[in-house]
């Protein structure tokens, strides 16, 4: 257990910004000390553990199915306890890890070409920008190998060299090949994996699957975890299940943003809600910004897609020197009149700068009027030196897939035209705070993969996202949740518990409402115009300034929200206006978060960038005296301010340095 | 562009459907299938009509949540998810019908969205290794020939769309369900229970009403995935093999 | 509905071998006719290997027609209610021309056995000698329509049922493998219809006289 206060404990020394209150600091009290690579072992051994005969007194219930709540729902399906697993979509095998392209790593360390646990450790703190956990960090790159051994031995159809070894690449811009790859799908290959493991210990019946099913409140009993409110998406139906445990493996909220490359039904909901039940949300506003994606092509854009990031090896990234030539045919734009702008500005990683910088550099030209394309936002990736170098065919057995899917969206042909590319939200590293046990500050609590905010800091490598989810789903939850479920089972709670009766009420009066306010504005309009506050003041770039008038926005458009929105039809059916009106409310709620988040930490670190915190050269500078932190927020209440709850990064291992890339 | 819309419109799983009309305006060639249905839905939405129920979710052709049939074509005219199909596909004045997937074994909950849950039973009648966490060799121990791995992969990169069964005539789940028995068949890891997979998979198949198959292609022509009809074939002699207790 | 299917097709081939000896004349013909019968004697009663044949031909009509129904059934109750808009026109073709192709063939069979086989049916006089009944049968020109028609739908349905055979006994397994087996149907398809047609033309034009 962690040692936190509650709230009304805090110091009461009035608002900070006139924003938060600063409440007492917090620890994660249950990671082992000593030799970094003893402190998994040591933890596995101290966790209690729980005799097979009792797992089957043993109820869990886990929220979501991609990597991270499949392969934990398989996991403890397996060892024998009684597990419930929900997803809001028709199948389990829907969410959306399946989307991941690029890989995951595993320092296997098979290229013999001196990968080890403690360099993929050492690179993952580093590029986080020194904002993550030591001991969950080696622990993640300590379990890499076993996902691999275990994704193997389900069939999981990795790419082979001709001797029938896997293959590996190297990603992201690390100096080993550790990455496991399935052409661009590996994230569909390792999410069948775990769903084909998930779809077995349903038939063998200890798992009880529930497909489109949306949780949509935590229930707490005497400060504990003990459920959750779910509504049948189908019949409309508020259930109520209860559970020794519950597990939030629920992904990111990227879709705050509006578009993103995640999945039209990401949400934050269940975490949201398991935050307003007093779980506290850590660094809400370091997300991940995706240079090569598709741009926006109008006012219905829905989401965005992202094009791998390997196109950059080949692709060089330019723009028009002056604003007048965008509309252009930029074939007939003369060489002395483009600007590649990354390889002006980074001469020695030209077009190969990390995520961050690329993104932040093409926002700055097109803030600048140079961008390309409708509204000017987009920057052009150009393959007419490549063609020209190393012959269309060439350039076509490398990323004929690509240049196809880019031709299928746009409807422009990449071997003529150069491509048109522009940022996009891809990643929260953000999520509800945990401890080394992925246990949240509420007892009975757990939050596992993107969900939650543990290993990746303030910037999220390439292929780790898959790394972290299976590690946590397969290997580190199962591990630590039978300390919590051996106390356990837990007294028994009836469906008309007051506590219970409460939360299904508040769903019950959340859903009522929605269907009777009749505004005028459309679910999706809100949250367009969220988005669009989001992306312009707390997206690539924020400030002081941009920050506070985000704050103003989303408060007046949250009061517009709950008056004015116009949910149609019963909710007795598939509605999916209703569903979408309760994801966005808690979005708008989350915004505001991320925007305090932000303009509290006047620093920039990794996905976080503020203008006021920058090096002579426009650089990242990030200011570890002061901000090396966690910033976990606890919920104020309805309208009530947000508590700062600070957790120490202390660095026993990795020496702090600034990144440069000049 | 300017399109005439005829859409299944049904209340409910036990509701009585119909195709209604909607003229749209305005339509893009730049947007998707789905995004020029999101513009009717806030279209309707502001008219005080309901907005028609339809299923996706990543939009990238990868998740195979989103499936209609478009112009009596699963998927549509192209050889594509509903979800990556752009209007550039239609020209100005079409009229287009949307329906959903049609088939017994993937009842209509409402509008275009159908349940296909009978996908994941097959898949838990046998559609996996049975390889507990933790229990696994290194990942090196098992080599596997760069053919068998392809091919393998072939069947692995099923969407699970269940554009298959709604393009076949007999509304059949072979070509699903010979993906699944190529992708464990073909690996090491999955000889084993590879025989017993088939026989268990093409029972439930049956069980849940899907027709049975008559080659005749239709599900491979429009499987997203390029998935080959090969792959019945290869659950066909799988299966005999196992009714022969030939292994 | 493989392995009945394919019994036929071997049937079909020697059928048609058989009807091909009348370019050697009608006696040859008479005595091929006649040897089928004497087949296996004294082993086998006179004609006996023919009515094991028979036999044999019967079950795996009566096994072929069950698969085929059972298909067609379990189809109809697979999709309950139609699509508004049908894009499948190639293969609904396919499967309308193997599903009524099938019952006319059935059909044909009945009026062909109580034409050739029984004598039931006499189109241009009644002879003992099958084939004098073959030549004077096809001397007629609508008796040849007939049987054009019929071995045309035959060769229909060989077409596709010699690939759909192959498939369901997991003959394809690659792209090669799909290719041979595409082969293998059009030409089976081919020399059979070629092969019926044969005679009644040869027949009809007076080459046969």
């Amino acid at each position: 257990m962690t040692e936190t206060l509650p709230a009304t404990e805090a110091p009461a020394d009035g608002l900070i910004n006139g924003l938060y209150r600063e409440g007492m600091p917090i620890a994660d009290s249950v990671a082992p000390s000593g030799p970094i690579a003893d402190r998994w072992a040591l933890r596995q051994f101290e966790a209690k553990l729980v005799n097979p005969a009792n797992r089957r007194k043993l109820s869990v219930i886990i929220v979501g199915t991609g990597l991270a709540g499949a392969a934990a729902g398989a996991t403890l399906g397996e060892a024998g306890y009684q597990v419930k697993s929900f997803c809001y979509q028709d199948s389990p095998r829907r969410a959306h890890s399946i989307a991941a392209q690029g890989g995951i790593n595993a320092a296997k360390n098979y290229k013999g070409d001196g990968d080890s646990a403690y360099r993929l450790f050492y690179d993952t703190v580093k590029g986080g920008d020194y904002r993550s956990r030591e001991s969950n960090v080696y622990r993640l790159a300590e379990v890499s190998t076993s996902i691999i051994d275990q994704c193997v031995a389900q069939g999981v159809p990795f790419a082979r060299e001709y001797g029938g070894m896997l293959d590996n690449r190297s990603f992201g811009g690390v100096q080993v090949s550790r990455t496991f790859y399935a052409r661009g799908q590996t994230g569909q290959q390792l999410l069948i994996g775990a769903y084909q493991a998930l779809e077995r210990q349903i038939a063998a019946g200890s798992v009880q699957m529930y497909s489109r099913h949306e949780m949509l409140e935590l229930v707490m009993v005497e400060g504990v975890a003990r459920g959750i409110i779910a509504r049948d998406m189908v019949t409309g139906e508020i259930e109520t299940h209860l559970a020794d445990a519950v597990v939030l493996a629920t992904g990111g909220y990227g879709n705050v943003f509006y578009l993103s490359t995640n999945a039209m039904g990401c949400n934050v909901t269940a975490n949201w809600r398991a935050h307003r039940k007093g779980a506290y949300f850590a660094n809400p506003c370091y997300t991940q910004i995706h240079p090569t994606c598709i741009p926006v092509s109008g006012e219905y854009q829905s989401k965005l897609t992202l094009m791998s990031e390997s196109l950059r090896n080949d692709g060089r990234i330019w723009v028009p020197k002056r604003a007048e030539d965008g509309s252009k045919d930029p074939r007939e734009i003369p060489e002395e009149d483009r600007d590649y702008y990354l390889e002006r500005i980074y001469p020695a990683f030209g077009n190969l700068v990390p995520r961050d910088i690329a993104s932040r550099a093409a926002k700055n030209v097109c803030d600048e009027g140079r961008g390309v394309g409708p509204g000017g936002l987009g920057v052009y990736l150009d393959f007419a030196d490549s063609i020209e170098r190393l012959g269309k065919s060439a350039v076509e057995s490398k990323y004929g897939n690509l240049f196809d899917m880019y031709q299928r969206i746009t409807g422009e042909n990449p071997y003529e035209l150069p491509m048109r590319i522009y940022p996009a939200v891809h990643y929260t590293m953000g999520g509800l705070w945990v401890d080394y046990d992925l246990q949240s500050n509420i007892p009975g609590l757990f939050v596992a993969g993107e969900a939650n905010f543990s290993d990746h800091g303030a910037n999220r490598l390439g292929a780790s996202a898959l790394m972290q989810g299976l590690a946590d789903g397969y290997f580190v939850l199962p591990n630590t949740i039978r300390n919590y479920l051996a106390e356990g089972p837990y007294p028994k709670i009836e469906e008309n518990d007051p506590a219970v009766v409460e939360a299904r009420e508040q769903v019950q009066q959340r859903i009522d409402h929605f269907l009777s306010v009749n505004g005028t504005r459309s679910v999706d309009s809100y949250h367009k115009a969220l988005g669009k506050i989001m992306w312009d003041k707390c997206g690539m770039e924020r400030s002081e300034e941009g920050l506070k008038e985000a704050i103003a926005e989303i408060r007046e458009l949250r009061a517009d929200f709950w008056q004015n929105v116009r949910v149609l039809g019963s909710a007795d059916t598939i509605n999916q206006s209703l569903e979408k009106a309760g994801r966005v409310a808690d979005f708008i709620e989350l915004g505001e978060l991320m925007c305090v988040d932000a303009l509290h930490r006047r620093e920039s670190c990794g996905g976080h960038f503020r203008v006021e915190s920058q090096t002579e050269d426009g650089e990242a500078l990030r200011k570890d005296d002061e901000f090396a932190y966690v910033a976990a927020w606890e919920s104020g209440g309805e309208d009530g301010a947000p508590i700062l709850h600070k957790e120490d990064l202390v660095y026993e291992f990795v020496e702090m340095k600034q990144r440069s890339y000049k | 562009m300017k399109l005439t819309l005829k859409i299944w419109r049904q209340g409910g799983p036990s509701a009585d459907g119909e195709m209604v009309t909607y003229p749209i305006e305005g339509v893009s060639e730049d947007m998707s299938f789905l995004e020029m249905l999101d513009v009717l839905n806030e279209e309707l939405i502001a008219k005080g009509e309901e907005p028609v129920a339809f299923d996706s979710d990543c939009r990238e052709g990868i998740c195979g949540m989103c499936g209609l049939v478009i112009n009596g074509q699963a998927h549509g005219p192209e050889v594509t998810t509903t979800c990556q199909l752009h209007m550039r596909s239609f020209s100005d004045g079409d009229e287009i019908s949307i329906e959903p997937w049609r088939a017994e074994a993937f009842p209509v909950l409402k509008d275009l969205c159908v349940d296909r849950t009978s996908f994941d039973r097959i898949i838990q009648a046998g559609g996996y290794i049975s390889a507990n966490t933790g229990a696994a060799p290194d990942a090196a121990a098992t080599l596997v020939p760069k053919d068998d791995a392809d091919r393998a992969f072939m069947g692995a990169e099923c969407i699970g769309c269940g554009a298959c069964v709604a393009a076949c005539p007999n509304a059949s789940g072979m070509l699903f369900m010979g993906a699944k028995v190529t992708h464990l068949g073909e690996l090491p890891q999955g000889q084993p229970e590879r025989y017993a997979r088939v026989v268990s998979m093409v029972d439930q198949h049956d069980a849940e009403g899907f027709g049975g198959c008559t080659n005749l292609g239709e599900c491979s022509r429009a499987c997203p995935k390029g998935i080959p009809l090969n792959v019945i074939s290869q659950m066909n002699r799988d299966l005999q093999r196992a009714k022969l207790g030939k292994h | 509905m493989a392995i009945t299917g394919l019994i036929f097709v071997g049937f079909i081939l020697a059928h048609m071998y058989g009807n091909l000896m009348i370019f050697a004349g009608e006696e040859a013909f008479d005595e091929y006719a006649e040897h089928l019968r004497e087949l296996l004697t004294p082993m086998l009663p006179y004609g006996g290997a023919l009515w094991i044949l028979r036999i044999v031909l019967l079950a795996s009509l009566v096994g072929h027609a069950y698969a085929a129904f059972a298909l067609w059934s379990r189809a109809g109750k697979a999709r309950k209610s139609r699509y508004a808009v049908s894009g499948v026109a190639k293969s609904l073709f396919v499967s309308k021309a193997m599903r009524w192709g099938g019952v006319a063939l059935l059909l044909f069979l009945v009026f062909h056995i109580l034409h050739f086989t029984t004598n039931t049916i006499q189109i241009n006089g009644d002879f003992d000698s099958p084939a004098a009944r073959l030549v004077s049968s096809f001397e007629v020109w609508w008796a040849v329509g007939i049987y054009t028609l019929a071995v045309l739908a035959l060769g229909m349905h060989l077409l596709h049922g010699v690939w759909g055979a192959g498939m369901t006994l997991g003959l394809n397994t690659s792209i090669a493998a799909a290719e041979r087996l595409r082969i293998a149907a059009v030409l089976i398809a081919v020399v059979t219809v070629v092969g019926f047609l044969l005679p009644p033309f040869a027949i009809l034009f007076g080459i046969i006289p």
